[in-house]
């Protein structure tokens, strides 16, 4: 492949996983330049606002909303490992500058070259994963603003099914939300307990050895309320199966 | 969270019965609407046409209702207009003590619960009689409705039971639904019969005849509307449509949404009083027109008025699902109940409701008309949080978090020191108590940072030529 063909892609890693779960940003790096992709991680970015904005606080998101168009802006692509920050970016940064005609502009340029990580390798890249290999039986929760905003539902699946040994089950209530909704878990956490309690339950019933899903934000709260229930079902992003990289479970120390 | 919102909230997840009636109702629901939708092949076009009719008859909101006040007068009908809830109640007890009423009987109505028209009637010394069976239920219990469709969803059968069996004139204790069924028919039939007055909502205002149209299962509404002398319908002014076609077409996306049935068991256009030559129907009808904070949507949140009140929403949203209606403290709960209450309430005693909410987005598919209601319960939580209504720590907490995140070098340097202290904390992979996160540790571990972020160890490996 000559280098015109190799889309040049700025990782934005979110900030969860920055912090939280590294091995998934390393895992999106390396099915991107298997998809035969120039990656890079561009340094000036954090977090994309959706803590901030789904606040109602418009006027504190605008200056990192605008630090994250111009950090990722002269790539052919930006693409995260979840589908609640690529949403954001992909769907309310051009709300955001809706009535600003530059930034406006600049948010919707970006916008329409913003993807989620699973949707993008099969959508954009046609990729197919090969030689990674995981036996063991999984669930596969589908988050809500890659499901609802960004028709993420198929591409998760159609990548798994390409993993040998793994056995995806079907599961209750697999497109429910897990009751994480950002800041929402800890404002009335009562609630978010009550939601994800109801989704440990039906992950539980389901039997599954693995928990896996697109989002780690969900997927820590999941695991989190597994874990302190003393379910041993294990939890990984769908990208640490298809990297080959799925070791430490969340939570598991290394 | 308001200590008031705390304590309902509280209360209800506290209630393991709730939750089996709520699952019991909402899952039906949700199976149905479902099996409904996929044996229907092009619902998003119908879902699409049906926002559009709604969409045509907002807009033209003022040249539909005068079509429908010219045609409902010319059927004989007298036609009311309120601009609040005091003035639709006033209106409401002046037409039955007009008439000398004592009793009144009523058919179950949204509108009229978020008027305050069942307080209203009390306070004036009328004898109301709730004649929707799950109307009877919270009537008999002194509750309000927990779910706009079937209002007393946070009661099992078995709690009915024993409330017939404590206030029905038949004290036979039975959980056969049938059976129960036919107490509360026995209970209510004199009413019927003996009411001056009968009240009604309307689903739809039809402008081209000057009709309502109302839409029930139990046949209650025609037993309410017809026997008695007089028929008060309270409607609010965005149920008009254009034509009795527009108002057959909602019709059809309505109720399979909330029931998951193609049609309901009674669809009925009232038109007029009585007129000479017909075998029954009320002497005077009354139609009373409420705007009720509608013309403030129609400038600020038109969408809302779309809504069609199928219930949708309630049942497929997760926080309702978890604390059922009561926990709401509006007329409305839900998402929907979220966007409208704040309306009528006003926003300061009632921001909790559009920020307790995951905007996981499914109310909004769901919704037969399209509602964008994510959007807007983020727009309620704009105009909270540029009222400065938001609780001070959530203010310092958002204002801090944006700071550091729109400035990388700053951002980064405070995480250097947060991840090895929050290591500090953990036992095994997991944090499960620490300073500053009990909102999360209250219901679920969290995972235990690594000594390094991300930007770290790739910063590193660049820097090996890793």
């Amino acid at each position: 492949m000559n280098t015109q063909t190799r889309p040049r892609v700025g990782l934005f890693v979110t900030c969860l996983v920055d912090s939280l779960r590294p091995n998934i940003g390393f895992a999106a790096l390396r099915l991107l330049e298997a998809a035969g992709c120039d990656v890079a991680v561009p340094q000036a970015q954090t977090c994309c606002g959706q803590p901030s904005f789904n606040s109602g606080a418009n006027d504190v998101t605008v200056p990192v909303a605008r630090q994250t168009i111009e950090a990722f802006e002269n790539f052919d692509y930006l693409v995260a490992p979840s589908g609640s920050c690529a949403g954001m970016i992909k769907e309310n940064y051009p709300e955001l500058f809706a009535d600003d005609p530059i930034w406006g502009l600049r948010a919707k340029n970006l916008a329409a070259r913003t993807h989620e990580l699973l949707s993008f390798l099969v959508d954009v890249r046609g990729f197919a994963p090969r030689g990674a290999a995981c036996k063991a039986t999984a669930v596969y929760h589908d988050s809500c603003s890659g499901l609802r905003e960004l028709g993420v539902k198929a591409q998760p699946r159609k990548l798994l099914g390409a993993v040998e040994g793994l056995e995806l089950l079907a599961f209750e209530g697999d497109e429910t939300c897990c009751g994480f909704g950002g800041t929402f878990c800890v404002k009335y956490s009562n609630i978010s307990n009550s939601i994800v309690g109801e989704k440990a339950a039906n992950v539980r019933a389901s039997g599954a050895e693995l928990l896996l899903g697109g989002d780690f934000s969900c997927l820590m709260n999941m695991a989190g309320k597994l874990h302190r229930e003393g379910a041993k079902t294990r939890v990984f992003h769908a990208a640490e199966i298809l990297a080959g990289m799925a070791g430490a479970a969340i939570g598991e120390e290394n | 969270m308001s200590a008031a919102f705390d304590l309902r909230v509280d209360k209800a997840l506290a209630d393991p019965q709730l939750k089996i009636a709520l699952e019991r109702t909402t899952g039906n629901a949700r199976r149905k609407r479902a099996l409904a939708v996929a044996a229907w092949p092009d619902f998003a076009g119908a879902r699409t046409a049906a926002a559009a009719i709604k969409d045509h008859a907002i807009e033209h909101m003022a040249y539909y209702l005068d079509m429908f006040e010219r045609n409902a007068l010319a059927s004989g009908a007298q036609v009311h207009w309120a601009r609040d809830s005091e003035e639709a109640c006033a209106i409401v007890v002046d037409i039955c003590k007009s008439v000398g009423a004592k009793t009144v009987t009523r058919s179950k109505s949204m509108l009229g619960e978020e008027i305050g028209l069942p307080h209203a009637l009390a306070a004036a010394g009328l004898r109301r009689v709730e004649t929707d069976l799950a109307e009877h239920i919270i009537q008999l219990a002194n509750e309000t409705p927990s779910h706009i469709i079937w209002p007393a969803a946070h009661r099992t059968k078995e709690d009915v039971a024993e409330l017939f069996a404590n206030f029905h004139r038949d004290k036979t204790p039975t959980t056969d639904i049938e059976s129960m069924v036919a107490s509360a028919r026995k209970e209510l039939r004199e009413d019927f019969f003996s009411a001056e007055v009968g009240i009604s909502g309307a689903n739809f205002l039809v402008a081209d005849t000057g009709a309502i149209c109302t839409i029930t299962n139990e046949g209650n509404a025609e037993l309410t509307t017809t026997p008695p002398r007089v028929h008060i319908v309270t409607a609010g002014i965005e149920k008009i449509v254009a034509d009795t076609e527009q108002a057959l077409q909602l019709t059809r996306v309505l109720v399979p949404s909330a029931t998951g049935a193609d049609l309901t068991q009674y669809t009925s256009f009232h038109c007029g009083p009585k007129r000479p030559g017909d075998l029954d129907g009320p002497e005077q009808f009354h139609i009373v027109l409420v705007d009720h904070g509608r013309t403030r949507m129609l400038k600020e949140m038109p969408e809302m008025l779309r809504c069609l009140r199928c219930g949708a929403c309630l049942n497929h949203c997760v926080v309702y699902r978890a604390i059922g209606g009561h926990a709401y403290g509006g007329a409305y709960p839900g998402p929907m109940g979220s966007v409208l209450t704040p309306i009528f309430d006003g926003l300061e005693t009632t921001r909790d409701l559009p920020n307790a909410c995951t905007l996981n987005g499914q109310c909004k598919q769901v919704c037969p008309v399209d509602i964008p209601l994510p959007t807007l319960l983020r727009g309620w939580r704009e105009k909270s949080w540029n009222g400065g209504m938001e609780p001070v720590k959530t203010q310092i907490a958002i204002k801090l978090h944006a700071f550091a995140a729109a400035r990388p070098a700053l951002y980064r340097f405070g995480q250097s020191f947060a991840l090895p202290l929050m290591r500090f904390f953990a036992q095994g992979g997991w944090i499960s108590k620490m300073p500053l996160t009990s909102g999360w540790t209250a219901a679920r571990d969290l995972p235990k940072p690594p000594a390094k972020s991300f930007m770290a160890q790739y910063a590193a490996r660049k820097g090996t030529g890793q």
